[in-house]
């Protein structure tokens, strides 16, 4: 016979949070901006001097244009045919000492621009790091890993490029422009005219091009995105791409994804040559123009040669600001869309705050909790807990067992104060949890998650994060208190043995057992146990449950069972089903009432144990 | 591999690195030269353009107050003329270097990426996939970045050839101030690169650090909050951030020294060259025009020279991605195929494990299997049962031919798992492993692994592995993405499709590594049911199990128990049972704990 199973509401459970909530800063960019600099108060202290130290570099680029002109109209150059040597010398001498005041300027002003920009980004990157751990868990697992890393990794990194690189551009270049013209209005205000309208067609068309090239860039971003993808996978699921024999199509995959990426590459590149070599076209244009027009005019008495000549300097100047223009502007856009995604993440409100110092003491003394008509719903979802209302009594031994789905989860997770009840509250030692300082809270409640997450490092490493204290003689005696010193004899090098990435070198088992063993060290009044050796073998899951049993003596425990020995040992069982607590009393009075809990129990014991019961 | 010696210098290698791309697209770097050195030559004749205008148009028209609408029209020409051809040069050199730079990229990523495929999932264990990604992104991209700016960086010795003749041509004592300003921008480069290199290097190597933490962090975040450690988290975080400000900014600082100093040399060269020219002018040995040619030609020069050391400095940084990526291929390691095919008409496997022993790399001294021997008939359902740390999964992996044995052999159909031609034991043999891997894909290729099934053989999978309730249940049925960017599934769920994605296959031995951990148990009881169904048809296979469960256990036509690296006792579960204490304690531990419990109970009602 083959069970009919009814698992529909484990699905709706498993993908309930299915909306990132976790979004994006909203507002024009001028408001990105000013939210961004509110938070990094680093990037505009002392701005006004670093912006005058910029203005003092870019007018020191006006200097060669002007001592050309000077030098030709009144030493070499002047139609008279007249030399003044001494003329030129004198002005030579301003205009070097202008060059090095320059320099000195911009290197002032570009060490500052470091430091700020740095000090800032590295302040916005802690605070980010940080208010992700403080975000609650649903707000957490609704996010892909990888891009809440990007947000304090790359879309910090956009920031940093545009403000040193981009930011400084855009200014010193519209200085630059700003002041060239300044100076060709005065040699000539026709001709300035003629450049401007040389230039003109590449302003106007800047912000459409910006377009091209920045949808043109994401492209490349998205196809380097997929080629990382396809690699990862293959790398990952490595196993199973060797154990089905399936090379040539990841291969496939792969190869399909890096030609898509070149392709991109040089589709962006090409957007990129046009604009640059239209700065290049309007350059020409303009040289001729003034060589042309600026003889006319000079015929006419208007305008010297060193002045033509001077102006041919000047539209170089012109050139880069239009060349780099797009280019600032898609980083300009970049950065924009980092800060938004950073001050999204800065702005999303932890809705499980630690009350901090104005909370609630718990009280010293064993823990009892007490679930005052609890329900919770996930964010815009259906109810998931109804009702529950019941209360463990300090050092009492509670089970909860039910179906995928059926709550038991939820109630865990209430119970440590992960996620708030939207309806009722959870008093942990009579104290409303919602009022207990984090402080307090974490290191007198403890759960043990069903995965061991372990970190890089050693065992004695990851056992210490329980209790930051503990010498490796500790993290020893919690192996031989837990009944595991023949498990860790058997470890290369003890409890220095590595346990690789994620505690990849241990098997899913093993890592259940150093997570337990940090939870043990943490020495915490009232311990949850969620499915917490779901991974390990019968016999040694049923030693570490008499250590813990012998070491539970003093302090409340709760175990989330998926294995129903645990139940048995248990003061009292909880059954949930469908969000509800229907069955309480000890594993003898729930299998004699016949109920849910003795059809869970029977199908355990028909597959576990091995006998009808 | 290495073409030069080892103690070759950087620039060596790195020159060696650009000659590899060189002679790997010889027409594309030939077409970018000749961009580059059209560029190269107009760069020099706008120079020289402006410069004959100014003789010929500008200042004999100023003195004589009177135009020649041809000069006019001419000077005017030749200045647009040479702006175009200069442009076309610009199109060629850099679109054609960056065809060089991008198919040298996706070459190499695609030698690095069938690199993975090739080599075993020993070499795969003993390296982060985090170092591996980087291997065919960053390394790939960094060792062939130079590429880029060489054809102009080679353009502009066109360029200075041409430059220098032309200002020696003009004016000998001019011209070598343009002569003079080359080594002076070279050399400060060339302590620029020296300088800043190691601080960008270093910059580079802190990021990753920094996002390693990050990762890491946020993969624990259950176990960072659960215990209350955000705050000894942010320090870990806030020490790499505060590292990577501090490298930032002391780049940052040899940048601000080094680019003003670089722009300020040019503009220093041109002043020199007006106070010289106006000498030159005034004891009649140089033209007003040759003045501005030279003064022009060194702004001009200015840039391209420095893009020169650009090529240089990276070359570095090109040679350290080179490597990487050069160890990548060079990886002897690979797995040793033979020639024998494997049977298909779908019979059942027999096996063998003759004095089979594995210890991991580095681990040599604490061998998982010592020595495993164990003769398994074909068709047989055998359970591997083993206390954790066992070595179960090991077993499950040697099987599969994911590793080979340290030590002794395992035999399948009499041949030795080796000896088999590639792609013969991944056809006879399905693993299900514990941690499921999931591909971001449809159900369907998850489940078809782009074989070719039919829609019904996929249902009829997920049926027995008692998937088809919650596939049917999704949005799009079969064709679903699911993965990180599609539908998450839970674990149970996930444990159920790499399950049906074995079963479609009809392996010849199936491998179930407690493959149902996550499965709930009345769910894992209906598995249990469907398998058994399976295996009393006659194309069943032989399936090695490895669980604790008793169910599962009774499922098997014997049991094997490994301990200590070997196989302790084998027989029925009675026979065990009776005989191995090591079993009987395993085994039994629940069964145990009830009657524990409830005599406990009868206790406190007595």
């Amino acid at each position: 016979m083959t069970a009919v199973v009814e698992d529909t509401e484990e699905f709706v459970e498993e993908s309930a949070p299915e909306v990132p909530i976790v979004g994006e800063a909203t507002g024009g960019p001028v408001a990105i901006v000013r939210a961004g600099l509110r938070l990094s108060p680093e990037f505009v202290k002392g701005i006004g001097v670093t912006m005058l130290l910029a203005l003092v570099a870019t007018t020191g680029r006006i200097v060669i244009p002007i001592a050309v002109q000077q030098a030709m109209d009144h030493g070499f150059g002047s139609p008279s045919g007249k030399v003044d040597v001494g003329e030129v010398e004198r002005m030579v001498a301003i205009a070097a000492l202008a060059v090095v005041a320059t320099m000195l300027s911009a290197t002032a002003m570009s060490r500052r621009l470091y430091q700020a920009s740095e000090s800032g980004l590295s302040g916005l990157r802690i605070k980010a790091f940080r208010h992700v751990h403080d975000l609650s868990v649903a707000h957490q697992q609704a996010e892909q890993r990888g891009s809440l890393v990007s947000r304090v990794t790359s879309d910090v990194d956009t920031i940093t490029n545009f403000i040193q690189e981009g930011g400084l551009t855009l200014f010193v270049s519209i200085a630059q422009m700003a002041l060239a013209t300044i100076v060709m209005a005065v040699y000539s205000w026709q001709l300035t005219l003629l450049i401007w309208v040389c230039f003109l067609p590449l302003f106007a068309t800047m912000r459409l091009v910006q377009k091209k090239t920045g949808a043109r860039y994401s492209a490349v971003r998205t196809a380097i995105g997929r080629m990382l993808g396809s690699v990862s996978e293959t790398l990952v699921g490595a196993p199973v791409v060797r154990a089905y024999g399936i090379e040539d199509r990841m291969g496939a995959r792969m190869d399909e994804a890096i030609i898509r990426t070149r392709r991109a590459q040089i589709g962006a590149q090409r957007v990129v040559i046009t604009t640059f070599s239209a700065g290049e076209i309007a350059a020409g244009l303009a040289n001729a123009g003034v060589i042309v027009v600026g003889t006319l005019l000079g015929v006419g008495g208007d305008l010297t040669a060193g002045q033509i000549v001077a102006m041919l300097f000047l539209v170089s100047l012109f050139i880069t600001p239009v060349q780099w223009g797009v280019e600032v502007l898609n980083e300009a856009q970049n950065a924009i869309s980092g800060w938004r995604r950073v001050i999204g993440l800065l702005e999303a409100v932890p809705d499980v705050p630690d009350p901090g110092a104005a909370g609630t003491d718990l009280p010293d003394r064993p823990l009892d909790v007490h679930f005052d008509h609890v329900a919770y719903a996930y964010p815009g979802g259906a109810r998931v807990l109804h009702d529950v209302d019941v209360t463990i009594p300090a050092r009492g031994r509670i089970a909860v067992v039910g179906e995928t789905g059926s709550g038991k989860t939820t109630f865990a997770k209430l119970l440590t104060r992960l996620m708030d009840p939207v309806e009722g509250a959870v008093l942990i030692g009579g104290v409303d949890a919602r009022r207990i300082p984090f402080e307090q809270l974490r290191r007198r409640v403890v759960m043990v998650p069903q995965d061991g997450f372990l970190f890089e490092g050693t065992l004695a490493d990851n056992v210490r994060y329980g209790a930051p204290g503990a010498d490796d003689a500790a993290v020893a005696r919690a192996f031989e208190a837990l009944g595991l010193g023949d498990w860790l004899a058997g470890q290369p090098h003890g409890v220095a043995t590595a346990v690789g990435q994620r505690g990849e070198s241990l098997s899913a088992g093993e890592r259940q057992l150093v997570a337990l063993a940090r939870a043990y060290v943490a020495d915490p009044d009232l311990l949850l146990l969620d499915e917490a050796t779901s991974a390990v073998d019968p016999a040694t899951e049923q030693r570490i449950a008499r250590a813990l049993e012998a070491l539970t003596r003093g302090r409340t425990t709760v175990s989330i069972a998926h294995r129903l020995s645990t139940a048995q040992a248990a003061d009292e069982v909880f059954v949930f089903d469908a969000g509800r607590l229907v069955e309480r009393g000890s594993h003898r009075q729930l299998v004699d009432q016949g109920g849910i809990y003795a059809g869970l129990y029977a199908s355990w014991a028909r597959t576990a144990v091995g006998q009808a019961i | 591999m290495r073409p030069y010696p080892a103690d070759a210098s950087p620039t060596r290698r790195g020159l060696w690195v650009l000659g590899l791309a060189i002679r790997t697209e010889k027409k594309v770097f030939a077409g970018a030269l000749t961009g580059s050195a059209l560029y190269g030559s107009m760069t020099v004749g706008a120079a020289w353009a402006v410069g004959w205008a100014t003789d010929h148009v500008v200042l004999p028209s100023l003195a004589s107050h009177h135009v020649g609408a041809a000069t006019l029209a001419a000077g005017g020409l030749l200045i647009v003329g040479v702006a175009v051809a200069k442009v076309l040069g610009i199109f060629g050199r850099r679109l054609l270097a960056g065809v060089l730079q991008f198919r040298m990229q996706a070459r190499y990523r695609e030698l690095v990426t069938a690199a993975y495929l090739r080599l075993p999932l020993a070499w795969h264990q003993q390296r982060p996939t985090g170092r591996l990604l980087s291997n065919a992104n960053s390394d790939v991209e960094m060792a062939f970045m130079p590429i880029a700016p060489m054809p102009m960086s080679l353009g502009v010795g066109v360029m200075l050839i041409i430059g220098i003749t032309d200002m020696l041509l003009t004016n000998s004592v001019l011209a070598l101030i343009g002569i003079l300003l080359i080594p002076a921008i070279i050399v400060t480069n060339t302590v620029y690169v020296r300088h800043a290199g190691p601080r960008f290097a270093r910059a580079q190597e802190l990021r990753a650090h920094v996002a390693e933490v990050a990762h890491e962090s946020f993969d624990g975040a259950l176990v960072v909050k659960t215990l209350g450690r955000e705050a000894t988290e942010t320090d870990r975080f806030a020490d790499r951030a505060r590292a990577l400000r501090d490298a930032n900014i002391s780049a940052g600082r040899a940048r601000s020294l080094f680019n003003p100093i670089l722009e300020a040399l040019p503009n220093l060269g041109v002043l020199a060259v007006l106070l010289f020219g106006t000498q030159q002018v005034a004891s009649g040995h140089a033209q007003p025009g040759d003045v501005v040619n030279v003064a022009y030609l060194i702004t001009l020069l200015a840039f391209p020279i420095q893009a020169f050391g650009w090529v240089l400095g990276d070359l570095p940084r090109s040679v350290v991605g080179y490597e990487r990526v050069a160890a990548v291929l060079a990886a002897e390691d690979h797995t040793e195929y033979g020639v024998k095919t494997g049977r298909r008409d779908g019979v059942p496997a027999g096996l063998v494990f003759d004095e089979v022993e594995f210890a991991y790399p580095g681990a040599e001294t604490a061998p998982v299997l010592r020595s495993l021997t164990a003769t398994i008939e074909p068709g047989r359902t055998v359970a591997l049962v083993g206390a954790t740390g066992a070595g179960k999964s090991t077993v499950a992996a040697l099987l599969a031919r994911l590793s080979d044995p340290t030590g002794g052999a395992i035999r399948l159909d009499g041949t030795v798992l080796a000896e088999y031609a590639k792609g013969e034991v991944s056809d006879a043999v399905a693993l299900v492993p514990q941690q499921t891997f999931i591909f971001g894909d449809t159900v369907r290729a998850n489940v078809g692994l782009g074989d070719d099934v039919s829609d019904e053989q996929v249902w009829g999978a997920l049926r027995t592995a008692q998937a088809e309730k919650f596939v049917k249940a999704l949005p799009q049925g079969l064709d679903t993405v699911i993965g990180e960017r599609g539908t998450t599934l839970s674990g149970g769920q996930r444990q159920r499709l790499a399950l049906a994605r074995a079963l479609v296959r009809h392996p010849r031995l199936l491998v179930l590594d407690d493959c149902t951990s996550a499965v709930d148990p009345s769910v894992e009881a209906a598995i249990l049911d469907g398998l058994r169904e399976q295996s009393d048809d006659a194309a069943g296979a032989t399936v090695v199990v490895i669980a604790y469960r008793k169910a599962t256990v009774a499922l098997a036509d014997e049991v094997l128990f490994l301990e200590n690296g070997a196989i302790s006792a084998r027989g029925t579960h009675d026979e065990l049972l009776e005989s191995s204490a090591g079993y009987r304690e395993l085994i039994t531990a629940y069964a145990k704990a009830a009657e524990e419990a409830e005599s406990e109970e009868r206790e406190v009602v007595a």
